[in-house]
């Protein structure tokens, strides 16, 4: 059973990716443009992508089956179904406003999003105490639907970008838009990193002296650029590391960053070499047929829709699980505040858009700043501020 | 101040920008602009018609948004700072935390300490910013309601020409003998579930105008729930205490004024199984190497009967036996017990053999609660020991005094008398684990190791919270106060008929592309136009791709 599960994800990867290429002819398609209707490319990426959502789902219930819960207990399964809910959230708007350019945005995202989740542990885990009850289904799967539907007005505000922000001369617009790609590009190339170096199974280990002074050992699964505190090597023939932290420093963690700007940097200069100009000018011919309200007006039904789902799934279902399971309702964890951060971001954003009229370029530049908060909180909050939250 | 009467007879407050009834400009300012500012249909607010005195001034700043969305930004911005290092609450209790953030993060911790930012949600500071926020929530929903009820309240079907000229959805068709266009007109209304009013042959349909009431809802759900957070620091609205239960033990619950006891029967600690457990888990288990199962305090409660005499054993009457797990805490009487923490093996009873050191002859053996030690223990006859001291954490103080960390028996030492036939003055024995010393000159006898009892401990947390209900109430009713603003939006059309030419208006609080639909539907089949939208045209350079 787990193993059926682990394929038709992989299956569903792979069609998502798929599905891009054809959402991607989709807009190039002059025909069915001007008219109302979806043209053929767009049909079949979005039937592409359905298939793809229910092979996903099949992951979902055969891991469920395997397990005995559903699986949503660690940051591997709950960003692959984060990743699930976005393809989700994309078919139900593309259902409202037939447009394929959000494919071409979300699907890669959420591609990307699943390639980053395969990169944390696999292994289907058993539930700790705490994690034992049924909020646990009730409330990841809530707020994960909630983030998700935020996630859409990321895509639609990354297009609306592309096509209203001037690329013909440079400005702190065409900066931060080319930082949104460079970010995107750099998680590619972590994704990247990741794959090449397990599938040559890579090892080192290392003793070092932790901040106590400590032997402590750390296993790396990347060549060390970044040694730990008085690292010593282990492991035959493997490469010495160039630079050491103090003990203060999480070196593995350290290096896997190191590792994934590196990765990014190479990446970015490589496609900046091909394309002889910004990624976001490359794409912007993609998207010049877009009509500008339509996906200003997408970006904020998707936060209209998704707000409440997030307050409800991460504000209130948390709240009445944290008082069963921790005793009281809030505690202040990181992944607590950082939930309540994102549901005063949006709701500022709301208020923002509602009654001082930030349409258009303003509110997609907020959509954006709303993703990388969200984004925060899924991964950064538990990788580097450890809380109770940390069951990765 | 004077009230604004407008030409159509109606009398508005003072302060209004378009007509209540008619929706004709009352403002001459406003005159020139081409679409009408329709946010709160144009009415009275108090906040933008009076700013003399300093309530006025008050009330302006706290109904302003752009105060109330800096109010949300600032808070947000100081509950991130909170989360860089953990708060006070979360690093080991036994180090002080001004040590603590210095050791762990060097200067850097050291600042965020003398901040207060280790314990930044409880600053007056941060209280302050959340009051704030709720003052405004307060009055900008006062100012805005009352205005905007009014408003929509007294709207008439007819409108005034400038008033639908200047709606940002509107189109003429010219046209004679339209009744049977009309008629199907309010038919496509009626199924699109418009609420259809009609006056002199003009046509208002409206539908989910209880939407406009959404944010209002969900700001007092928030109110709620904000005064719910206050209630915690009245006394008696809130228990939080913790009790430590080792097997066997019988205990009062803290927090509840000696009316309840808990006891413990055993702590039991399950942990997955290879064999056991399902075969999907192996991988996760041989790599993690131990996953916990199930943490278990099986507890009976007890009632405590009749009143707390000083001193006095209290009678107590067994209420229920059950068992605490992680996520099913025991609940009686607005009281609930959660299992949070606990000690495998904790020392409780130590055995010692009184012994002759030359012959190994043993005379009766010793058994020391740890935690109710006996001043003297009488062994066969001419023998026994008396307890003089007793270190239940022993550690040789400073001044080489022997001395007690703490009255956990971690390291349990004592000073024993011994008595016996041949020395009825008694020998004194230093006794610790692993080692005896005796202070006063050579014994003949020594007391023995000859085992320990151990007991679990389990952590229970005991919780009464009556803010609880207030504060559910009050995410209800922001839940419904949410929902009903963003998923129903209020639409309005408007059709007039003047000098042979048809005007149709729209207006909706959200979502345009829905608003244009409905009236694509409704005027299929009938000789009116698609009316444009005046503010995409306003900018257009994407004519025609108009979805």
């Amino acid at each position: 059973m787990a193993q059926i599960s682990s394929n038709l994800l992989y299956i569903a990867f792979v069609l998502y990716l798929v599905a891009t290429f054809f959402f991607a002819g989709a807009i190039k398609d002059k025909r069915g443009q001007t008219e109302k209707k979806q043209n053929k490319w767009a049909i079949i990426g979005i039937s592409i992508t359905v298939i793809g959502f229910i092979a996903q789902i099949g992951y979902f219930i055969t891991r469920w089956i395997a397990s005995g819960h559903a699986p949503v207990s660690n940051l591997f399964e709950f960003t692959t179904f984060f990743g699930m809910m976005l393809v989700g959230a994309f078919i139900v708007i593309y259902m409202i406003y037939k447009t394929p350019a959000l494919g071409v945005f979300t699907l890669p995202v959420a591609v990307l999003v699943i390639a980053y989740a395969s990169m944390f542990p696999r292994d289907i885990s058993p539930l700790i105490p705490a994690l034992q009850s049924d909020w646990l289904h009730i409330h990841v799967t809530t707020a994960a639907a909630g983030e998700a539907i935020l996630a859409i007005s990321f895509a639609a505000g990354l297009i609306y970008l592309l096509k209203s922000v001037d690329q013909s001369k440079r400005s702190k617009s065409t900066f931060w838009l080319e930082a949104t790609m460079f970010t995107l590009v750099t998680t590619l190339g972590f994704v990247l990193v990741a794959t090449t170096f397990s599938m040559m199974d890579y090892k080192a280990d290392f003793i070092y002296m932790d901040k106590n002074n400590i032997e402590a050992k750390a296993s790396y699964t990347l060549p060390p650029l970044i040694g730990p505190h008085e690292g010593k090597l282990q492991t035959p023939d493997k490469m010495e590391p160039l630079a050491e932290v103090p003990a203060m420093i999480n070196a593995k963690k350290m290096n896997t960053v190191v590792w994934s700007i590196v990765a990014g940097i190479v990446l970015y200069g490589i496609i900046r070499l091909i394309l002889r100009k910004r990624i976001a000018a490359k794409l912007q011919p993609l998207v010049k047929n877009i009509n500008l309200d339509l996906v200003d007006e997408i970006g904020y039904r998707a936060v209209m829709i998704g707000f409440p789902i997030f307050t409800l799934g991460a504000l209130i279902f948390a709240m009445i699980w944290a008082q069963i399971a921790w005793t009281r309702f809030w505690g202040w964890d990181p992944k607590e505040v950082w939930a309540l951060i994102t549901f005063l971001f949006y709701a500022a954003f709301l208020h923002l858009r509602l009654s001082r009229g930030w349409h258009g370029e303003k509110s997609a530049w907020l959509a954006m700043i709303g993703f990388i908060i969200i984004m925060f909180n899924l991964i950064a909050v538990n990788l580097i501020i450890a809380g109770l939250h940390s069951y990765a | 101040m004077a009230e604004v009467k407008c030409e159509c007879g109606h009398v508005n407050p003072h302060g209004t920008v378009l007509c209540e009834a008619c929706g004709r400009l009352l403002d001459e300012t406003q005159a020139d602009n081409k679409l009408v500012e329709m946010r709160y249909e144009g009415s009275a607010r108090r906040s933008q018609t009076y700013n003399k005195t300093i309530v006025d001034k008050i009330w302006n700043f706290f109904s302003s948004v752009k105060v109330g969305v800096w109010l949300i930004v600032i808070t947000l911005v100081a509950s991130a700072v909170g989360t860089i290092l953990p708060q006070e609450m979360y690093i080991p209790p036994n180090v002080p935390p001004e040590q603590h953030y210095e050791q762990e993060y060097g200067w850097f911790g050291k600042l965020y300490y003398q901040l207060g930012f280790h314990n930044l949600y409880s600053s007056w500071w941060y209280l302050i910013l959340i009051a704030l926020i709720g003052t405004s929530i307060l009055i900008a929903s006062i100012d805005r309601f009352f205005p905007l009820y009014r408003s929509l309240k007294k709207q008439k079907v007819s409108r005034h020409e400038s008033f639908l000229k200047r709606q940002r959805v509107f189109g003429i068709t010219k046209g004679e003998n339209i009744e049977t266009d009309f008629e199907e007109i309010k038919k496509n209304l009626r199924n699109q579930r418009y609420n259809v009013r009609e006056e002199n042959g003009n046509i208002l349909a409206e539908k989910g105008r209880f939407s406009r009431w959404g944010p209002y809802v969900n700001h007092i759900g928030l109110i709620v729930f904000l005064i719910g957070a206050m209630l915690r620091f009245v006394p008696g609205m809130y228990v939080d205490e913790l009790v430590w239960l080792r097997e066997g033990e019988t205990k009062e619950m803290p927090g509840t004024k000696g009316e309840y006891y808990l006891s413990s029967e055993k702590f039991i600690l399950e942990v997955y199984d290879k064999e056991k457990d399902d075969k999907d888990f192996t991988a996760a288990i041989d790599k993690t190497g131990m996953i916990a199962k199930n943490y278990q305090s099986d507890v009976t409660l007890y009632e405590r009967v009749g009143k707390v005499i000083p001193g006095e054993k209290p009678e107590l009457k067994k209420i229920k036996e059950d068992q605490i797990k992680v996520n099913q805490p025991l609940k009686h009487d607005r009281y609930a017990a959660y299992q949070v923490d606990y000690k495998l093996d904790e020392l409780n009873k130590m055995k010692l053999n009184l012994t002759n050191k030359k012959s190994g002859e043993q005379f009766g053996m010793v058994t020391v609660d740890l935690y109710n030690p006996k001043p003297k223990y009488e062994l066969k006859k001419g023998y026994s020991v008396e307890l003089m001291s007793y270190f239940p954490d022993f550690e040789f103080a400073e001044n080489g005094e022997p001395s007690t960390k703490s009255r956990i028996p971690n390291n349990p030492a004592f000073i024993f008398k011994m008595f016996t036939p041949d020395k009825p003055k008694g020998e004194v024995s230093f006794v610790a684990i692993k080692q005896t010393l005796e202070p006063l000159g050579d014994n003949d006898y020594k007391m023995t190791f000859a085992g320990i009892e151990t007991k679990n401990v389990s952590a229970l947390t005991i919780r009464k919270d009556l803010t609880l209900w207030i504060i559910f109430l009050g995410g209800v009713i922001f839940m419904i106060g949410v929902v009903q603003g963003a998923y129903w939006n209020h639409r309005r059309i408007w059709l007039q008929k003047k000098d042979g030419e048809i005007m149709l208006a729209g207006h909706t609080n959200k979502n345009w592309h829905g608003l244009k639909r409905d009236i694509n539907r409704v005027i299929e089949n009938t000789i009116i136009d698609e009316p444009a939208d005046q503010l995409q045209e306003k900018k257009s350079a994407n004519k025609g791709e108009d979805n």
